[in-house]
């Protein structure tokens, strides 16, 4: 029997101010009309935690949409598990953060999509900026820990410095400088959002000098640019392993990603319960331990440490869910991968975002 | 890299970490922002005793009490590895 999860990535709902492109919602969101209601969402944090979900993380879209947030806060909190919030603050007053706080949420993760005003507002296509910077002095005024995420692309990456330098001020303790990665809207804006070798070689010296000068007070997790490496990313640290995700609609995924394999059959919380789905749907042992893989993965000694990297990312560019993640350099599909880095990376005419919008 | 802990180090519980018992792994865990700890009954009789009051030191007497053939030195490589794992602080 597979071992249970520690985590549970609530996706409340898909409806969201800010419509970032580099977001990694599927391009078809979810409706609002679609979404759980607050007695199913309850009924999924009690079969979370029944089956060993420690950490619950009400994400979206922004969660702050949802009114029953506060309620399901509080219904996550009284189960034991730790309650995180991501949020891109837009939405939380001082007093709605009080209460979210007195409920039980015990950490924010506030999103920032770059480090000044305008290239905040001009990605996140609104102006959230100020907002942003209001939650923050919230959350730190209420004694919350704070991990500030920032997603990295090309339009963002030369302002590294400056995007520390805000989290800092906002009073972080973690900071999350995470290189897009392509799944949904990120993967239709992948020539706009590919970053240049150049400007990878010109931040990571200036976040390793962060990490050390900052060591102790505020950590910084840098999440790699895979397309550039040589290796694949740990997908999920294995697939089914950790974590599992309920979309807004009650489908569950093992990736938040995971409806792009089209081959994959999605199972849903109206129909089964997460015990069952977790231990024993197709979907969630269709890719577990090692016996999936084939060659070069197969037999590579670097499977146990990258479990043969993005499932995801395998089914997009090579149409095989089970193949190497093609960033791989062992994969035959690598030249896939080189050949995106080199029509996206400065593409002759650069495509407008497609900026995320229910249509 | 596990920085070294003194003996005289006085560990505390991270603001934002949640100490609990989890009836479903039959063990107590540590909760943080990015990740779950399941703790062995030593680690967690250690985390117990993080209470920015006592010492490194202190710990080991305490537990000592307890268990027998308990090291300063093993409570303070613990500590240390709770360090890094961003569990608790250390003051002094």
């Amino acid at each position: 029997m597979a071992e249970a999860p520690f985590g549970l990535l609530a996706e409340l709902t898909h409806r969201c101010p800010l419509q970032c492109g580099y977001c990694s919602n599927p391009v078809e969101l979810v409706r609002r009309n679609a979404e759980l209601d607050t007695e199913s969402w309850r009924r999924v944090f009690d079969q979370a935690r029944s089956l060993g979900a420690l950490q619950i993380h009400l994400s979206g879209g922004e969660p702050l949409l949802r009114p029953d947030l506060p309620d399901l806060v509080t219904h996550a909190n009284s189960l034991g598990c730790y309650v995180n919030l991501v949020t891109s603050g837009v939405g939380l007053s001082r007093d709605r953060l009080r209460e979210l706080a007195a409920r039980g949420v015990d950490h924010v993760q506030l999103s920032l999509q770059d480090a000044t005003r305008a290239g905040n507002d001009r990605i996140a296509g609104i102006k959230a900026f100020d907002r942003k910077v209001d939650a923050a002095a919230y959350i730190r005024d209420e004694g919350l820990p704070l991990t500030v995420n920032t997603v990295l692309h090309r339009q963002n990456l030369d302002n590294i410095a400056g995007i520390i330098a805000m989290a800092e001020e906002m009073g972080a303790e973690r900071l999350e400088l995470a290189n897009t990665q392509y799944y949904g809207w990120a993967l239709r804006n992948r020539a706009v959002l590919l970053p240049t070798r150049e400007q990878l070689a010109h931040a990571d010296p200036i976040v390793a000098a962060a990490q050390e000068r900052l060591r102790g007070r505020m950590e910084i997790v840098y999440v790699i640019a895979d397309y550039h490496e040589a290796h694949p990313k740990p997908c999920m640290y294995g697939w089914g392993a950790r974590q599992l995700t309920v979309a807004p609609n009650g489908d569950v995924l093992p990736c938040p990603a995971a409806t792009v394999i089209s081959s994959l059959q999605i199972e849903n919380v109206r129909d089964s319960s997460l015990h069952d789905i977790w231990h024993n749907s197709p979907s969630f042992n269709a890719f577990r331990g090692f016996e999936w893989m084939k060659d070069p993965c197969r037999s590579c000694p670097r499977k146990e440490i990258d479990f043969g990297g993005c499932r995801c990312q395998a089914f997009q560019l090579t149409g095989d869910a089970a193949a190497t993640d093609p960033v791989c350099s062992l994969s035959p599909e690598r030249s896939t991968v080189d050949l995106i880095l080199q029509t996206e990376m400065t593409p002759d005419v650069v495509p407008a975002m497609a900026m995320r919008k229910m249509t | 890299m596990t920085s070294v802990v003194a003996l005289d180090a006085v560990p505390r519980i991270r603001r934002g970490v949640k100490c609990t018992y989890d009836q479903i792994r039959e063990a107590h865990v540590v909760l943080f922002p990015e990740g779950v700890l399941v703790l062995n009954e030593t680690a967690a009789s250690v985390v117990s005793l993080c209470d920015g009051v006592r010492s490194v030191g202190d710990i080991a007497l305490s537990l000592g009490d307890v268990y027998a053939g308990v090291q300063p030195e093993d409570i303070a490589e613990l500590v240390a590895r709770l360090v890094e794992r961003r569990v608790v602080d250390v003051d002094g």
